[in-house]
């Protein structure tokens, strides 16, 4: 993290921090019974599946731990993390069962 | 025997529902504090984000821009994006917790993970006779076997992360995080288009400065959910 000096790290966390809880506070704060409009709930409900793969797409693409070259092993994990998030619609089960494809294609193909 | 207490009831009731979820985020503030220590941040750093922003999600992602070196701007307006959802869950739970002194109102924003809010949401729903008072403690019980043990496991990783050696690939647990939470959210059609488009614009744009091909991807998704969504409902309609 050499590109941010402290200042500015703190400043991501505070910051984040704050906005952060606003959103949760949002409509509990204006208290009452005032529902967000059937539109715009419409847009939120896809925020973290519109954010989500976007992030991690190049990561798995291009990843760090090979200087941005494509490696089976890290193809194959990330596959098998989705799938087996989507059969099992559990995120643990998901990060296990990547890092064991992980571990297993590094060990196989090297 | 005495009647049992109300409150204490709708408190270990919820404790009873959030305690499997211990298994979900023990390991995931593990996961953080290992990926922030191995991006270069410090311990304090490593748990103020835990303690103050306390969204997995949103701290996986402001690490990863932060390792893109994205300008302080675009680390901030990306990760706020993933808490979106949190002014959904607020206007979910408005109905039912709207009533209670703000202070206590705080707390329950500072505390509103997903796992709290998917067991209120249900929970209230399921018992809508509750006094505001069991309600409050239903959601403490839920919150209490997930919230703190956030910050304890964060501190575990962080604390073991400098250890590890680079052979266990550790460049990649942060995006098998992000994988392994994609799986469970593609709920529908709409979700499975949202994300199709969001991965698209994103490595199409990929040469853009970093967060900015992000942030375009994610706004085209949302509107392709959306409109996915309509589209989907009109279909049935017509049936």
């Amino acid at each position: 993290m050499t590109g941010y000096s402290p200042l500015e790290i703190w400043i991501i966390i505070i910051a984040l921090g704050i906005g952060t809880f606003f959103l949760r506070y949002s409509f509990l704060g204006m208290i009452g019974k005032r529902q967000l409009p059937e539109w715009a709930l419409r847009y939120l409900r896809y925020t973290p599946v519109a954010v989500l793969p976007g992030l991690v797409a190049p990561l798995v693409l291009w990843p760090s731990g090979t200087g941005g070259e494509p490696d089976p092993a890290r193809l194959m994990a990330a596959a098998a993390t989705v799938l087996l998030g989507l059969v099992t619609r559990n995120t643990l089960f998901g990060i296990i069962g990547g890092l064991a494809t992980l571990y297993l294609g590094l060990w196989l193909v090297g | 025997m005495p009647a049992p207490n109300p409150i204490s009831t709708a408190f270990w009731r919820g404790f009873r529902h959030g305690l499997p979820f211990l298994l979900v985020v023990a390991p995931f503030g593990l996961l953080f504090g290992v990926a922030g220590t191995e991006a270069g941040l410090n311990m304090a750093e490593v748990m103020g984000f835990s303690i103050l922003v306390i969204a997995g999600a949103s701290q996986f992602t402001a690490v990863q821009l932060m390792v893109d070196q994205a300008p302080v701007l675009m680390v901030l307006l990306t990760s706020l994006a993933v808490n979106l959802r949190m002014a959904m869950y607020s206007a979910s739970l408005a109905p039912h917790l709207g009533p209670a002194p703000s202070w206590q109102k705080a707390l329950v924003a500072y505390f509103m993970v997903d796992q709290a809010y998917a067991l209120a949401a249900a929970d209230y729903e399921t018992r809508p006779e509750q006094s505001l008072a069991e309600k409050l403690a239903y959601y403490a019980g839920a919150c209490a076997p997930v919230c703190p043990q956030w910050y304890v496991a964060t501190w575990i990783g962080a604390w073991a992360g400098a250890a590890i050696p680079p052979e266990f690939a550790l460049d990649f647990a942060v995006p098998i995080t992000f994988l392994a939470m994609i799986g469970p959210g593609l709920r529908s059609l709409a979700h499975v288009a949202a994300a199709s488009v969001s991965v698209v614009v994103a490595l199409v744009l990929a040469f853009l400065p970093a967060g900015t091909g992000l942030l375009i991807a994610a706004l085209a998704a949302m509107i392709t959910g959306a409109q996915v969504e309509i589209w989907v409902a009109r279909r049935r309609a017509m049936e």
